[in-house]
């Protein structure tokens, strides 16, 4: 049985059809990124996926253990965040409260949770320290480690990579690779970043208003639709 | 100084003044926290006119105050809550539109009725004497309600405020939350205003979540630093408004600027120090 399986799932606002005829699953330990240009519909679709935002038509199923509340979310960040006042330590451990239900405070076993998720990303030293003092690529760790503190079977990051450096992006892109590969955690990965997208994922799904492409790496590579988003280049 | 401390709690009104207004203190401290952090400070400003209206109206209209201005205020609160969430007019725009409104309205109703006196002065920039034994009940019950709000459900709310997407995907109902911190905020506004001013209430939510955030670094050190900034400054606010014989608010405000720029003081020094 597939994580998530999407049939026919269409979404808009207002009446307004944004994405539409949507038919794909994920699943489990899948490295699925979604691309496609601005306003196909891609954070609209992982709106949706997360439980924030009703399907128009179609369904969405979660399977194999997998409770929508229990996907590990990266979103983009936020103002408010820039000078929130909050240690990592804290940050990380909220990752918890989806375990926590109606029980008010966080266990021992949570704690150790966050703790073995920060050292997982390297970060255990900057538990103490300030969110707001840390750069841009160790905000994404501390965001990321939160997000697999929410998760056993899968991490939905929106846009990543958005004003990192490319040092820290290249970095960043392994650390995703490695969970992916040794935690056997399904990611699904909205992405700008095209290139990279088709050298670490498994499968492409490529909006634009509706699906243009979803299959393998390999498929959309050969495919007229990759072929054409690629600029031509990734054949060679 | 003993004997005027002495002399100050012989009188019922000051007892009053004193433990409605620590609490009061308290309970926005803590709302406060999570409002300035979520860019949302100008709610509490725009509620306290809102509250203004809604007193001057009961006033004229032979009713008890309360009974109108909490009502009316706490759907302020949801309306102005809703407004930020599908935004066709901005939210500043529109708690600028809603504050400004129901002073106009509260001025007009007073202007035809009682004319200019006193007592608008004291709805305005609040009174010593404005505090009744209903009062301290209300208060007590409101802050039982916010602490326990504050610890049992702290761990959502901290998620609420750094990254509501995130919390709202993890399964935290946080329109829930928001819109109960709002509701709590109302009433904390409606009972503080008659004491500190409708003009100067919302200090007591701005002021003590700032002072804190200038030191401190985590989010359970900045919740318990302005609960007791706030408690502290609004006794030294009182105490002071009593002895010198200034006005409450202005008084406890005066107290409230004085931790700010000690607190700001601490926070640079301490970054000196860390940069060297």
């Amino acid at each position: 049985m597939a994580l998530i399986k999407c049939e026919n799932v269409s979404i808009g606002y207002e009446g307004q059809t944004v994405v539409k005829d949507l038919n794909f699953t994920i699943e489990h330990g899948d490295y699925l990124c979604i691309v496609g240009e601005n306003g196909s519909g891609k954070s609209t679709l992982v709106k949706s996926l997360l439980g924030l935002k009703s399907v128009e038509r179609g369904k969405i199923i979660y399977g194999d253990g997998l409770k929508q509340t229990q996907i590990g979310y990266l979103p983009q960040q936020t103002d408010v965040q820039k000078d929130f006042p909050a240690s990592v330590g804290e940050v990380v451990l909220s990752g918890r409260l989806n375990s926590r239900g109606m029980r008010p405070f966080y266990t021992g076993a949570d704690r150790k949770e966050a703790a073995e998720k920060m050292e997982m990303l390297g970060i255990q030293d900057l538990a103490k320290q300030c969110f707001r003092d840390l750069s841009g690529g160790q905000k994404q760790r501390v965001l990321l480690a939160r997000a697999l503190c929410a998760t056993k079977s899968m991490l939905l990051l929106d846009e990543p990579v958005t004003g990192l450096d490319p040092i820290v992006t290249a970095e960043f892109y392994q650390l995703i690779r490695r969970i992916n590969r040794e935690s056997k955690i399904a990611v699904v990965m909205v992405s700008h970043d095209i290139e990279s997208a088709v050298e670490d994922a498994s499968h492409i799904l490529h909006l634009q208003e509706s699906m243009l492409f979803f299959g393998t790496a390999e498929d959309y590579r050969r495919s007229s639709v990759g072929r054409k988003f690629l600029g031509g280049g990734a054949d060679v | 100084m003993f004997e005027t401390i002495i002399e100050m709690f012989s009188y019922p009104f000051m007892v009053r003044a004193f433990t409605v207004g620590s609490l009061v203190a308290l309970c926005s401290a803590l709302l406060g926290v999570s409002l300035v952090l979520k860019r949302y400070s100008m709610i509490g400003d725009g509620l306290s006119h809102v509250g203004f209206g809604a007193l001057a109206v009961a006033a004229a209209a032979n009713v008890a105050p309360l009974a109108v201005a909490i009502p009316v205020v706490i759907l302020a609160a949801v309306l102005l809550l809703r407004i930020r969430g599908n935004s066709r007019i901005k939210g500043d725009a529109a708690i600028a539109l809603i504050s400004t409104s129901s002073l106009a309205v509260g001025v007009m109703v007073i202007s035809m009725t009682t004319g200019m006196n006193t007592d608008v002065y004291n709805y305005m920039f609040g009174s010593i004497l404005a505090m009744s034994e209903e009062d301290v009940r209300l208060s007590v019950v409101l802050a039982a309600l916010v602490l326990i709000l504050f610890v049992f459900f702290y761990n959502k709310i901290f998620a609420i405020t750094f990254d509501e997407t995130f919390a709202q995907a993890t399964g935290v109902k946080a329109d829930l939350y928001n819109t109960l911190i709002a509701v709590l905020t109302a009433v904390t506004i409606v009972l503080g205003m008659r004491m500190m001013g409708a003009l100067l209430i919302s200090s007591l939510i701005i002021f003590p979540a700032l002072t804190s955030m200038r030191v401190c670094r985590t989010f359970k050190s900045v919740v318990i630093n302005s609960a007791v900034i706030a408690v502290v400054c609004l006794v030294i606010g009182i105490s002071v408004s009593y002895v010198w014989a200034t006005p409450a608010g202005a008084s406890v405000v005066m107290a409230n600027i004085a931790a700010l720029l000690i607190y700001t003081l601490i926070g640079l020094l301490r970054n000196c120090g860390a940069g060297r």
